[in-house]
């Protein structure tokens, strides 16, 4: 995986920055060719992810579970591991999370505590799995994580359909006891649903730049990932690093589905296909250069594109599909690392004409 | 291994475009400050049914009396409630709601907006309708007593077939409905009931319409959704006709032209543009559940029904809504009410 363990030595927030621009610059001439007004969409679209207090709660919901699904594959990516499951750890995140919810009673603020702890064991769960398989049948964790996906999907379809509900498709409310929503927060952005949620993803960025940088284990977790066979070599179990980063991971992706579950949706639906929070926590990883304050950053922006894209084709008529175009291009920038490209080759020319000059 | 994970980034780019979001679509209109909005559920503007019909209906009612009307869709479950406030913050005259699903997020905005007009199709709200709100239901079972008719009278083996989607009161709604029409129109005629208990499986619906086709039924109505795929799929591989299917929602004749008989339609826009009306004259109907049937033209048979249905079928289904339409017949909408009825 040596493309991965080059963007976590040399991803700069210049890089990142740039692939911004030029993700929104392909966005705008796209908008261009299709006969959109670009400068006016953009400003919709940034007016709109602020304008009301209302709209600055929901852009924060928003952004919440993309700091956690970001942080899940950040985490996976500094052990060099391509955790392409953290869609399927989401969701039974969520299914952990509401069946505590709604089979268990306990007094208020526990229940949530509980509810949400049992989300992170399940993703935790759900992501051990194939670091196991990795590290001990050497199978490719990109192949079993989005299998897992697939199981995880219709896993809670069929628990919502046959266990928690008479063939409903949805579950019940979960009671106000277990509930991550916070009236005062709430209030404060005008009933929006921006709730609890937020402050977990901030300790969880907190939480991982520790254990990465300030910790034993940590060390041998980013080692694994620059050269597993060398961390081998220096006597680290690279197998145990492997489960373990897994199923941090697996943790942190657990807590966005906990979190959106018991602070923006309240139940568990059968759902027809992912929502994408986890998918776009890749997204969200590559552009944060895979460190805790890049992937809170990044989570921002996508969050504002995300919520303000449904305002701008309110505001200014553009379908939002083009800030998914606007996604895709900042990955392939930052992936193809634009900006070291143009640099080496500006640099070789440097070199080329100094010799030409003896 | 560097291709390899290369390869890995681009899949992760590709699935990242795939997950996408949805569109919105504007029609102007609306001098005098009249104005509604609708919100769809994840199904989208184009599902050729439900949200595509009712958006229809709302862009006839926008022309002809003057709303300005527009539409969001929903692309995850959790837009609903961003979606249902941006109209009611722009103090729209009523915003719709499409389907149950989007009931719970329809009460917390009703509740939060209480000065402005909401209305939810396809659901009662669970029986607690807020003021502020008008549930618009429809009576399935009239509209399926029809397609019982038609079925009971087609029928040479005398036995005819009826697929359900999950087992619940709205279903059940379909099936007394069409039990009563069959019961109507040839007393003589068995009428074997089966559920799929799913609305998605379609290899199920064909499995289930392939054995009650096997077992001599010729006739077979579906309120299944898309289990009534299989069910279409099924008979297009037998002797054309001899077996037949009947449709629902809409008309599905297009997708078994020759072995359709005819499909119980809903026309939402009929409803949505019925509900526009009485907002017009300034008689909205909050916390009421407005239930439209035979008589309202909100359900009925397909026009494509006369392709394959002979004249004389058709006269008598004719007549058999007239009666229900004058209050002469009650149908039964539930396994009690069937129980008693009497053609």
């Amino acid at each position: 995986m040596q493309v991965l363990s080059k963007i976590n030595k040399q991803s700069s927030i210049f890089t990142s920055l740039v692939s911004v621009f030029l993700g929104l610059l392909v966005g705008g001439v796209m908008m261009i060719l299709a006969g959109y007004n670009p400068i006016q969409a953009y400003i919709a679209l940034f007016q709109s992810a602020f304008l009301q207090p209302f709209d600055i709660g929901e852009t924060i919901r928003t952004i919440t579970p993309l700091i956690l699904t970001g942080l899940a594959v950040g985490l996976a990516f500094r052990t060099g591991l391509f955790n392409i499951g953290v869609e399927g750890q989401f969701i039974i995140g969520q299914l952990a999370a509401v069946i505590v919810a709604l089979k268990l009673d306990l007094p208020p603020v526990i229940h949530a505590i509980v509810a949400v702890i049992a989300g992170a064991l399940g993703g935790a769960l759900w992501a051990f799995l194939p670091g196991y398989l990795k590290a001990k049948r050497g199978v490719h964790e990109v192949i079993t994580t989005i299998m897992l996906n697939f199981i995880a999907l219709y896993l809670s379809n069929l628990t919502v359909r046959e266990w928690l509900t008479d063939g409903a498709d949805k579950t019940k409310e979960i009671p106000e006891s277990a509930s991550l929503h916070w009236n005062m927060l709430s209030q404060l952005f005008d009933s929006s649903r921006v709730h609890f949620g937020i402050f977990i993803a901030i300790v969880a960025a907190f939480f991982m730049y520790y254990l990465l940088w300030k910790t034993t284990t940590g060390y041998q977790l980013r080692a694994v990932g620059y050269n597993p066979h060398a961390s081998e070599y220096a006597g680290m179990n690279v197998s145990r690093n492997i489960v373990l980063s897994m199923m941090i991971s697996g943790v942190f992706a657990g807590l966005a589905g906990a979190s959106e579950l018991l602070g923006t949706a309240g139940y568990q639906a059968i759902q027809a296909s992912y929502t994408g929070i986890g998918f776009d926590g890749i997204a969200v990883s590559l552009l944060g250069g895979n460190s805790p304050l890049g992937i809170v950053l990044s989570a921002s922006l996508f969050g504002i594109l995300t919520y303000g894209g449904s305002n701008m084709e309110y505001v200014a008529a553009v379908p939002r599909e083009v800030i998914r175009v606007v996604f895709a291009a900042i990955i392939f920038f930052v992936a193809a690392n634009i900006v070291r490209w143009v640099a080496q080759r500006r640099k070789k020319k440097v070199i080329d004409k100094g010799g030409e000059g003896k | 291994m560097k291709l390899k994970a290369l390869g890995a980034l681009l899949l992760s780019a590709a699935l990242v475009t795939v997950a996408g979001c949805g569109a919105a679509q504007d029609s102007k209109g609306g001098s005098k400050g009249q104005s509604a909005g609708l919100v769809t559920d994840v199904g989208g503007l184009n599902d050729e049914s439900f949200n595509q019909n009712a958006w229809a209906g709302l862009q006839k009612a926008g022309k002809e009396m003057d709303f300005n009307v527009k539409a969001l869709e929903s692309k995850r479950d959790d837009e609903y409630i961003p979606n249902l406030t941006k109209f009611a913050r722009e103090k729209r005259t009523i915003t719709w709601g499409m389907g149950f699903k989007i009931q719970n997020a329809l009460e917390k905005v009703s509740n939060q907006f209480k000065d402005q007009h909401f209305a939810i199709v396809d659901t009662d709200m669970g029986g607690k309708i807020p003021d502020n709100v008008a549930a618009v239901t429809f009576k399935e079972e009239e509209g399926s007593f029809l397609m019982g008719v038609i079925a009971g009278s087609m029928t040479k083996t005398n036995k005819v077939g009826f697929i359900g989607g999950i087992t619940s009161p709205l279903i059940k709604k379909f099936e007394s409905g069409y039990r009563a029409g069959v019961k109507a129109a040839n007393p003589k005629a068995e009428v074997k009931v089966v559920y799929a208990e799913s609305f998605t499986d379609s290899a199920k619906g064909r499995a289930l319409a392939s054995s009650l086709y096997n077992g001599g039924t010729d006739i077979i109505y579906h309120a299944a959704g898309g289990v009534g795929k299989g069910l279409f799929n099924e008979v297009k591989t037998r002797k054309q006709g001899k077996y037949w299917a009947i449709g629902v929602d809409m008309d599905q004749s297009k997708l078994a032209p020759d072995h359709t008989l005819s499909s119980m339609v809903k026309r939402v826009d009929v409803a949505v543009y019925d509900m526009m009306k009485k907002v017009k004259d300034d008689k909205f109907p909050g916390g009421e559940q407005v239930q439209i049937g035979l008589k309202d033209n909100g359900v009925g048979y397909a026009d494509t029904t006369k392709e394959h249905v002979p004249a004389k079928v058709l006269k008598k289904v004719d007549d058999f809504k007239q009666q229900i339409i004058d209050g002469k017949i009650k149908v039964p909408a539930n396994e009690n009410e069937l129980k008693k009825f009497k053609p």
